[in-house]
């Protein structure tokens, strides 16, 4: 029987481990079906992580093997190649928690079933495929997602392409125009739908820039031609719709699409074990202490939400393990009182934790949110059945960079049943002529 | 004058660099910006990471990275380099793979530990 199973050992299943550990649990399993751990932090090896953790600018081997190296001076147990089927209930009881059964198949351990008082999820996320987006046209080989082509150049060391379009401006595709370009490819165009590019300023201006690689904003691929290989690819402007607008198609010639248009969270054993998901943000339903609807399992890191910023990953994993360490020691009392629910209203997409139990708050709560759309300076306004109970100044909120605030015990005290996140555009009036 | 972004912060503030007048800049928000847009426009610096063969290791390729960022210009030549240099496993973090890249006087190092195949 273990005190804990974390399902993926990426950035956010080393640092879950690491701070369960450091908290009292002995009988640990980090369980990861790669042959390594890491996540895909491997296939990362561009610079630009930890600046917030390490007070460095890490390549993401480096800020994983930081982990590692933690982790291995534990007695935390790791199964490598070793994937986990599925998280069942069972009808047992030990120390009065409930038992949870892990399936899982690997090299090693051939199949077999473990016993664990409590769960931390970490399965990352996957990439969204050509189907999650619509692109008329024909099926050719040669269109990857962005981080699929990473994983090829970077760890297997072969090019996917030699001219290359990218569909989408997220970080992960400005990274892979360089490095492709680094290769020797030609990365003719980035094609982005929206009229801002959800990227970094510092990766547009480093990885497009730098290499000449044209940016279309309001632009999307509307066809894709070629028989066994992409020949073309044909780029529309979009209106304020969205929609292609006719007559302003431009032709590239090239024999690779990569898509790099959003990313989703892993979730189909959350689903099987009957966890309640969030439509929002992909990924289970938490609570301040990043317990899911069943109680003793934990969810963090990518399979929570989609995090840009590793150390954010790492900050909210350390949460989970210890608070897995918590319910598994009994540190905190279990509350019967109904929870505060948060609510995103105007101008913000999401909210993490989506369940709050002020008496499970010790000093504060940080809630991250993501906002629909661009907001140069705003105030972030905090509501409770109809009264305002806190207000915060931001500047500069982009969809691409996740936010959060800080909310002490006794604002949340202010609040009953729900609580509502709103952005308030704060627009400049010229003053004096 | 040169037009620049910002990239200290999300702020992306648009920087002028006026290239007569001492590298004089306008339009930054705070002291980094300034600093940004003077070695920018001055002498640009950029960290190269990339790829170089391993042998004997329990994958092909091994990452690396230029310590510190080297002149912009010389990026093309360090990456041609990088594509002709192959090292054989076990490879620690940190291990020099070339060093003085380029004559920029920084040393190309691994950002990976690469065990040796039994
Ligand atoms: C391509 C890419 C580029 C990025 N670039 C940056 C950057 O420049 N700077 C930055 O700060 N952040 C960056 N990020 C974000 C950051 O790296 C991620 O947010 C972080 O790695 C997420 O960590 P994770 O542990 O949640 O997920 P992952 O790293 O994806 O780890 C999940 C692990 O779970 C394992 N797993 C999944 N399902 C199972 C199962 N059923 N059984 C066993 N194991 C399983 C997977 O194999 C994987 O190892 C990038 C992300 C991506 C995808
Ligand atoms: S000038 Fe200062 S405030 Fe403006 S982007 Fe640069 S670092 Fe940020």
């Amino acid at each position: 029987m273990y005190d804990l199973i974390i399902i993926g050992g990426g950035p956010a299943g080393l640092a879950a481990a690491k701070a369960a550990w450091d908290k009292g649990l002995t009988k640990i399993l980090i369980v990861e079906r790669n042959w390594e751990l890491g996540g895909i932090l491997n296939q990362c090896i561009h610079n630009g992580f930890g600046l917030h953790h390490f007070k460095e600018e890490l390549t993401g081997p480096e800020y994983a093997a930081r982990y590692i190296d933690e982790v291995e001076k534990t007695g935390v147990e790791v199964r490598l190649d070793t994937m986990v089927l599925d998280i069942r209930q069972t009808e047992r009881k030990e120390d009065g928690l409930p038992v949870y059964e892990i399936p899982m198949a690997g090299k090693e351990c051939g199949y077999t079933c473990e016993l664990t008082k409590s769960v931390v999820l970490a399965m990352g996320c996957r990439e969204r495929p050509r189907g999650g987006v619509v692109i008329p046209g024909t099926r050719p080989a040669g269109v990857f997602t962005a981080g699929a082509a990473q994983r090829y150049v970077n760890i297997d060391g072969y090019m996917p392409g030699k001219r290359v379009v990218i569909l989408g401006s997220g970080d992960i595709g400005l990274i892979m125009a360089r490095r492709m370009t680094l290769e020797g490819a030609k990365v003719l165009a980035c094609v982005e739908l929206m009229p801002y590019s959800s990227g970094l300023n510092r990766n547009i201006v480093q990885c497009l820039n730098d290499y000449d690689i044209p940016l279309y904003l309001s632009h999307t691929v509307t066809e894709i031609r070629g028989e066994k290989r992409v020949e073309q690819v044909v780029v529309s402007e979009v209106g304020p719709d969205r929609k292609p607008i006719p007559g302003t198609e431009m032709v590239f010639d090239c024999d690779t699409l990569l898509l790099s248009v959003g990313l989703i969270p892993e979730n189909e054993l959350t689903q099987g074990a009957g966890i309640e998901i969030d439509r929002r943000t992909k990924g289970a339903f938490v609570y301040e202490n990043m317990e899911t609807s069943l109680p003793g399992i934990f969810a963090c890191g990518n399979v929570c939400h989609v995090h840009d910023l590793v150390d954010f990953v790492s900050d909210e994993s350390e949460r989970a393990g210890a608070s897995a360490a918590d319910y598994v020691l009994k540190k905190k009392a279990v509350s019967e009182a109904a929870p505060v629910v948060t609510k995103n209203g105007d101008g913000a997409t999401y909210i993490v934790p989506q369940r709050i139990r002020p008496e499970n708050v010790e000093k504060f709560v940080k809630l991250f949110f993501r906002v629909g759309r661009i907001f140069p300076k705003a105030d972030i306004v905090l509501t409770s059945a109809g009264n305002e109970i806190a207000r915060f100044h931001k500047k500069f909120l982009a969809p691409g960079e996740m936010q959060n605030i800080v909310v002490t015990k006794e604002v949340l005290s202010k609040a009953t049943e729900e609580l509502l996140l709103t952005v308030e555009e704060i627009v400049e009036t010229e003053v004096g002529a | 004058m040169k037009e620049l972004i910002c990239i200290c912060c999300p702020q992306g503030c648009h920087l002028f660099v006026d290239e007569e007048n001492d590298f004089a800049v306008t339009g930054n928000s705070c002291e980094r910006g300034a600093e940004y847009g003077r070695t920018e426009s001055m002498a640009p610096v950029r960290v190269l990471t990339s790829t170089v063969t391993c042998e004997g290791g329990a994958i092909s390729r091994c990452p690396v990275k230029t310590k510190d960022a080297i002149p912009k210009g010389k990026i093309w030549e360090a990456e041609a380099l990088v594509k002709q240099t192959s090292i054989k496993a076990p490879v620690q973090i940190g291990q020099v793979v070339i060093a003085d890249i380029a004559g920029s006087g920084v040393d190309l190092i691994a950002t990976k530990e690469i065990g040796a195949l039994k």
